[in-house]
């Protein structure tokens, strides 16, 4: 076993903009590659992130709410189909998994904005 | 090439391949390998080529070391040597250094290793039974075989019968398995799903059977010759 296999992890693609600082509670705005038939287009995608893992093989979860629906999106975080993503609100949770989001809709499925900038 | 290949398990990851889908792969150490024999119909009444990796033991006794001066190579400590059968020894020649190289991207490929040792394991582990009921005042029978047979008719339990026993530890072939992608310069081969046995392993593959993708893009993996400059300084950075 000589090989380190961390050595071999796929970075992002260096010719997608490097993802911005944000955390769980933030809400986002993601662009997605969408591939339909033979061309490619940026579907944005905009909601709370919920879910964070770290690491090689790390990914994370947003949630919004479309037609009334809770809809969560993953994506990994070196995905070659993720294009970018802006912070469009930086939310104070006090939690890393914000899975009691699921149960609330309307003005309790809020969350507090951050008071830092 | 040879039609086949030895190597060491080096454990599993994921790479996004050209099109931007995950494949989880194993990644193997594959060779260098060395062609220790050449068999030939005249002499040996087959075709097969014969290589020769560096497993597992630390050195060769005299007849092994005498078996591969016969091919030039008493310089390398070969310890694991294995034929592949091969129409064709055309492009071979003893002493010969064979790469990962002619696994290709795309191609399917037959994984054979011996498979991790589960020791002497129970009819639940070992054969999928269901065990008993869990509540409703069951005791010691959670994880119980079960009735093996009948009554006073046939009197014995039949041949065959599935009971707990030696589970693991024996040679497993994956079938149809893709090459995500390879490193010949770093003798590096990634296969898409699991191989038999323990990280560290001994390995062999084998050209498979199934055609070869169409339109397959292999993913770039970090440090691969082919992916020059740009992915070399990513990886640095």
């Amino acid at each position: 076993m000589s090989i380190d296999l961390a050595t071999l992890t796929q970075p992002r693609n260096p010719a997608l903009a490097a993802l911005p600082e944000f955390a769980v509670g933030d809400t986002v705005r993601v662009q997605a590659r969408v591939v339909e038939g033979d061309r490619e287009r940026l579907q944005p995608f905009e909601g709370v992130v919920i879910r964070m893992k770290e690491g090689p093989a790390g990914n994370f979860t947003v949630r919004r709410i479309a037609s009334g629906v809770g809809v969560e999106r993953t994506w990994p975080m070196n995905s070659p189909r993720l294009d970018s993503l802006a912070v469009t609100r930086r939310g104070h949770v006090r939690r890393s998994r914000l899975y009691y989001l699921r149960g609330l809709t309307g003005r309790a499925a809020r969350v507090k904005e951050a008071r830092r900038g | 090439m040879t039609t086949g290949m030895i190597g060491r398990k080096a454990g599993m990851m994921r790479l996004y391949d050209g099109s931007g889908q995950v494949r989880g792969v194993t990644v193997i150490e594959l060779g260098p390998n060395f062609v220790t024999q050449l068999r030939t119909p005249d002499r040996d009444g087959y075709t097969a080529v014969q290589v020769g990796f560096a497993g597992p033991r630390k050195r060769t006794n005299k007849p092994e070391h005498g078996h591969l001066r016969n091919a030039g190579l008493e310089k390398q400590v070969l310890t694991r040597l294995q034929e592949f059968r091969t129409d064709d020894l055309t492009g071979l020649t003893l002493g010969q250094t064979v790469t990962c190289e002619g696994f290709e991207p795309g191609m399917f490929v037959a994984v054979t290793a011996t498979s991790k040792g589960k020791g002497f394991a129970g009819g639940v582990k070992r054969h999928h039974f269901r065990g008993g009921p869990k509540t409703h005042g069951q005791s010691d029978r959670h994880r119980a075989p079960g009735s093996v047979g009948s009554g006073t008719t046939p009197g014995r339990t039949y041949r065959g019968q599935r009971m707990a026993g030696h589970m693991g530890s024996v040679t497993r072939t994956v079938l149809n398995q893709l090459v995500v992608a390879n490193d010949p310069a770093r003798n590096l081969l990634f296969i898409e799903g699991s191989v038999p046995g323990p990280r560290g392993g001994m390995v062999t593959v084998e050209v498979g059977r199934r055609k070869p993708l169409k339109g397959y893009v292999a993913p770039v993996v970090p440090g691969t010759a082919v992916a020059t400059a740009d992915a070399e300084s990513e990886a640095s950075a």
